[in-house]
């Protein structure tokens, strides 16, 4: 699928390359800022009636996770969970098990598989996010003791034709953390 | 592409330990989440103090998005008025002609029923709306359905109090922060709403159904009565609605009920207006006498429930 480019390139905006280095702020903390501004999508214009959206936010988490494996400690399910669960109307709690869960989870893929690849990559992301939406689904399914909702269908087939997209995204984002800011 | 070697430390015997210590805090993430989804599925106002000040923080966010919202509606809304402008003129005019003779009747009947009603000397609790605000937020992620409201305690929002736009039914306050609350809406399967049919008063139960749809149920079991199209009004009965706002109309018929469709739906409503409690006084009591009685009374074993038949 080709996507539209962008006609000016993130490294366009720091010409001068010499003598500088990528500020440790936004090198460490844009896929923090990023993912926390993510849970704050459901203040979006869109009010909707029906879950629609993707869950914006874990896929940012897991797409960055899966670009960098190393940029987010293995406890950052925690406090990002956390966060997420303040705005995503489900029980508080569910996003931190689920967060944390699926770090450890990307934790064991990453030791299985030496090679990783763009569709293993794709697969694993649908497998947690099918766990995900559906685990979501449940805990909320219990709070309000209706039994789980079959209205999720539709939302898991966007999150997950919308997963690539996410990627590119976080490619973008990428080049933009390490531009050089900071003179040495 | 190979795997990152970030996570292996070599010999360094402090990076072994960090890494560890990671593991450990990961581990205890899973497990106090854990604890603090059962807190909050046991007692679910646990954690509103937190979720008001997020709301709060958010709220520029969500008002410049409600803004948005309106104001890319009304634009989509002019280029269709522009397209249609002329034959929904000569619709409009044969419209307002009959409407014209059906608010003479109506004018007649309202005297009628304000006479009829001071015979019987039934009064109305007069309700004035508490605030009008917007909604400036949803869980568009979760199957939970919560709006986020940019009025709080500060206006005079207090959790209970019905939420409606100017075409329906939206929903009630669950959480009053201090400028923002939490309005959980029509659709979500733990609202539910008493009704009757506007027609004839057919009384009902509205089950959100968390797709944007409605489940109606019947009180009176038998044959079912409903059509596509029957529009369904709060009843009043409970106390908490105002009698008389739109709620649902009928979209298909079921056995047993039917699945319908919101009069008012929520991303449609620029704003919307906080109304008092219909019957605070009734609703207070009714929470009271269910706190000292405790919980509901689990079902009859077989045995006791035919001594019971025999007695």
């Amino acid at each position: 699928m080709p996507l539209p480019r962008i006609p000016v390139r993130p490294e366009d905006i720091v010409p001068i390359r010499i003598n500088r280095a990528p500020s440790p702020w936004v090198a460490e903390g844009l896929p923090w800022i990023t993912v926390m501004f993510a849970s704050m999508a459901a203040f979006s214009p869109v009010v909707a009636s029906a879950p629609v959206t993707p869950p914006l936010a874990f896929m940012l988490f897991l797409a960055w996770r899966m670009l960098r494996p190393s940029l987010f400690p293995v406890w950052a399910g925690l406090p990002l969970g956390a966060f997420d669960d303040l705005f995503s109307g489900q029980p508080f709690g569910s996003g931190i098990v689920l967060w944390s869960a699926a770090m450890l989870a990307m934790d064991v893929f990453d030791n299985r598989f030496l090679w990783r690849s763009f569709p293993q990559d794709w697969l694993t992301a649908s497998v947690l996010l099918i766990g995900y939406l559906g685990l979501g689904a449940l805990f909320a399914g219990i709070a309000t003791g209706a039994p789980l909702p079959l209205v999720i269908g539709p939302q898991i087939l966007v999150t997950i034709m919308f997963y690539p997209l996410m990627t590119q995204l976080v490619a973008l984002l990428d080049r933009i953390r390490l531009l050089p800011l900071r003179k040495l | 592409m190979a795997r990152s070697v970030g996570r292996r430390p070599g010999f360094s015997r402090r990076a072994q330990y960090g890494i560890f210590t990671g593991y450990v805090i990961a581990v205890a993430g899973v497990v106090l989440g854990a604890i603090l989804l059962i807190v909050s599925l046991v007692n679910p106002g646990a954690f509103s103090g937190l979720r008001s000040a997020a709301g709060e923080i958010a709220r520029p966010a969500g008002e410049a998005g409600a803004e948005a919202r309106a104001a890319g509606q009304s634009l989509f809304g002019a280029i269709g008025a522009y397209l249609g402008a002329g034959r929904q003129n000569a619709a409009l005019s044969r419209e307002v002609a009959a409407a014209r003779a059906n608010a003479m009747t109506m004018r007649a009947l309202e005297g009628e029923n304000r006479r009829l009603k001071a015979l019987l000397g039934i009064v109305d609790p007069v309700s004035r709306p508490v605030t009008a605000a917007r909604l400036i937020g949803s869980t568009s992620a979760s199957t939970r359905r919560f709006a986020v409201l940019s009025a709080g305690s500060v206006q005079g929002v207090r959790a209970g109090q019905p939420v409606r736009s100017a075409a329906g039914l939206i929903g009630r306050v669950i959480e009053a922060g201090a400028n923002t609350a939490r309005v959980l809406l029509v659709t979500d399967p733990e609202n539910v709403v008493p009704v009757r049919r506007a027609r004839d008063g057919l009384p009902a139960f509205i089950e959100g159904k968390s797709d944007g749809r409605i489940a109606i149920r019947l009180i009176n079991m038998g044959v079912n009565p409903l059509k596509g199209g029957d529009v369904f009004v709060t009843s009043g009965s409970g106390g908490l609605y105002p009698p008389g706002i739109p709620v649902a109309v009928v979209t298909e018929v079921l056995t047993d009920g039917g699945i319908g469709h919101l009069a008012s739906d929520p991303s449609d409503a620029d704003f919307v207006i906080v109304l008092p409690v219909f019957q605070a006084a009734a609703v207070a009591a009714l929470n009271a006498s269910q706190q000292a009685a405790g919980p509901a009374p689990e079902a009859p074993a077989p045995e006791s429930s035919t001594a019971g038949g025999a007695n």
